[in-house]
């Protein structure tokens, strides 16, 4: 299709410049896309002939306690890098921007934020190993503290008491989290009308509902963008857990794709893999399909 | 779900400082004090890695984590360098990170330039395409992926790693470049066009100059992005020297006699190539991060 029309010229032509997007797309997603949804449907060792089994991965899945761990662990992970950095980032940006900003200096205000935006920098495998070392039991550095301040009967097994492991993957995802927000609302900000400000101002408005029926509603957008990019990257989260926990203790930090990858590539079952894989990828989708939806029923009303 | 939260998000946040009164001496100090030590915790970690890199073992048992060094300690970092052959490390993350970058930013153009400037038919569909192709977690691909390199002989080689990422990356640039050249002035396109230049040209000479920013932001992310990029090493990378640094990092972790005084200078030199792009590139990251969210 994309040979035959773009001979003609015209705006065809530029069909051609998408050529060579379209073959590398075909070959690195496309193509490997579906041939996972077939894996999915065989049991496959990764090597000999995958044997055809229907939906019995599925009726697996369904009936795993390890997959339902990792689904309502990652609701927890949810809380943690969506929820509370967006709650915590709103305060935050409205603090600095507001009040900061307008009041001491833009300066101080952009050096506060770079501050809280550092660790989103890091590579995740860094993370993973710095906090790793943190909440060690026996020679980190939370634990170290306590004593020192004569808490330790508070110290913990962070990561490996399974009451604990979960809390700390939360917190760490929290401080790993929250500068995005910080910088998105900030900059969204920005583009309030102060004259907004001022009419609200002379109608008796307080700080507290200038920002709920002001600033919140005016950066809805960028609210919208990081809801939705948080809470995709909370369902694909691997690399910190792969370094902090490897899942466990138990199941206790286990998330789909840490499971789909000890499937793929500790287990040899290819087709379980891809089964969870397939489920996760649906749920993405559906999830990122509704918050569209939301947001452009949400612009046409504000509209 | 969304609607809650964001009700809950417009509610909750506030009330500490309303009872404030803005403009107080007293209340600007203890705002300043406020966000000084909460972002102090913040950065805590950087500065504890910071010391416990240039301590002895000796040094750290006796004065613990938080003690500053009693001397400056240098052959922990120099012993840790060398026993991963980190400068090997740097060169292979800087060599993938550096064809990726280019190579996605590549594509985006010549994808966002056919669906933004060239309005194509079904340009809907094609972005919804890529965009899908972002959203995807890399587990859905991988193991296919896996698969073909192996038979296409392109496994373990830093080459499959820099194919997969540029679609990834590319599928990401191309959402947000279509829609910033959707926007791109026709009297631009036009004069090139009464000029008698072809598309090709008017690409190179006229949309990519002017839309530079643009992709110099598109660029230093995908850099970073690929630069900390851990699971596709984690899994097409074997051999030690193809390795990146996030990847040697984790490697060596697992490897339990690791001591504390090499986890503190392993994380530093994990953490300052991190830090030293986003210094460089700090203007450019914050301008990348609002122009993705205004659309």
């Amino acid at each position: 299709m994309a040979n035959t029309r773009s001979r003609r010229g015209g705006k065809g032509g530029y069909l051609l410049f998408l050529l060579p997007g379209v073959l590398l797309f075909t070959a690195v997603i496309v193509i490997p896309l579906i041939m996972n949804i077939g894996i999915s449907f065989t049991r496959w060792q990764g090597i000999g002939t995958p044997q055809w089994i229907g939906l019995d991965n599925y009726d697996r899945l369904i009936h795993d306690a390890n997959f339902w761990a990792s689904f309502r662990n990652i609701i927890f992970i949810i809380v943690a890098m969506v929820v509370i950095p967006t709650l915590l980032g709103l305060f935050l940006a409205a603090v600095l921007f507001d009040y900061v900003g307008k009041r001491i200096g833009p300066g101080t205000a952009s050096v506060f934020r770079s501050g809280l935006y550092l660790p989103q920098v890091l590579p995740v495998a860094v993370t993973g190993i710095v906090w790793g070392w943190f909440l060690n039991s026996s020679t980190g550095v939370f634990n170290s503290i306590l004593d020192s301040i004569g808490l330790g009967f508070l110290a913990q097994n962070w990561l490996g008491d399974p009451k604990w492991a979960l809390w700390s993957v939360m917190f760490v995802m929290v401080w790993v989290q929250l500068g995005y927000p910080v910088v998105m609302f900030m900059s969204g900000l920005q583009r309030v009308d102060p004259e907004l400000y001022e009419a609200a101002d002379l109608d008796g408005a307080g700080w507290w509902q200038k920002f709920t029926r002001i600033a919140v509603h005016l950066i809805k957008p960028e609210i919208y963008v990081v809801l939705v990019t948080t809470t995709i990257s909370a369902l694909k989260i691997f690399g910190q857990i792969f370094v902090l926990t490897r899942g466990g203790p138990g199941n206790s930090t286990l998330v789909p794709s840490y499971f789909a990858w000890q499937n793929f590539f500790e287990k040899f079952n290819a087709g379980y893999g891809a089964a969870i894989s397939t489920v996760l990828t649906l749920i993405i989708i559906v999830l990122t399909y509704v918050f569209l939806r939301i947001q452009t029923a949400d612009e046409r009303r504000g509209a | 779900m969304s609607t809650d939260t964001v009700t809950k998000a417009a509610g909750e946040p506030v009330k500490p400082v309303k009872p404030a009164k803005p403009g107080g001496l007293a209340t600007k100090t203890l705002v300043l004090a406020g966000l000084t030590v909460f972002t102090g915790l913040v950065l805590a970690p950087f500065l504890v890695v910071l010391i416990n890199a240039f301590k002895s073992s000796e040094d750290y048992s006796q004065g613990g984590p938080l003690a500053l060094p009693s001397s400056i300690y240098l052959q922990g970092m120099i012993d840790f360098w060398n026993r991963v052959e980190f400068g090997e490390k740097l060169w292979n993350s800087f060599v993938i990170a550096a064809s990726v970058a280019v190579l996605a930013v590549i594509i985006s153009v010549l994808n966002a330039y056919a669906i933004g400037i060239g309005r194509l038919r079904g340009r809907t569909a094609f972005l919804m395409f890529f965009l899908l192709a972002n959203l995807l977690p890399q587990e859905a691909l991988v193991y296919p992926l896996y698969y073909l390199s192996k038979q296409f002989d392109l496994y373990n080689t830093r080459l499959m790693v820099i194919i997969i990422l540029t679609a990834i990356q590319a599928a990401f640039g191309t959402y947000l470049l279509s829609s910033v050249f959707r926007d791109f002035p026709p009297s631009l396109l036009e004069a090139a066009a009464l000029d008698g230049a072809g598309k090709l040209r008017t690409l190179i000479r006229v949309v990519v100059p002017t839309s530079w920013p643009t992709l110099s932001v598109l660029f230093t992310f995908f850099f970073i992005w690929t630069w900390n990029e851990f699971f596709l090493p984690l899994i097409f990378l074997i051999d030690n020297d193809l390795q990146t640094v996030p990847l040697a990092l984790a490697v060596l972790q697992g490897q339990r006699e690791v001591d504390i005084t090499t986890t503190a200078a392993s994380a530093l030199l994990g953490i300052v190539p991190a830090v030293l792009f986003f210094l460089i590139f700090q203007r450019t990251l914050t301008r990348g991060v609002m122009s993705g969210a205004v659309k």
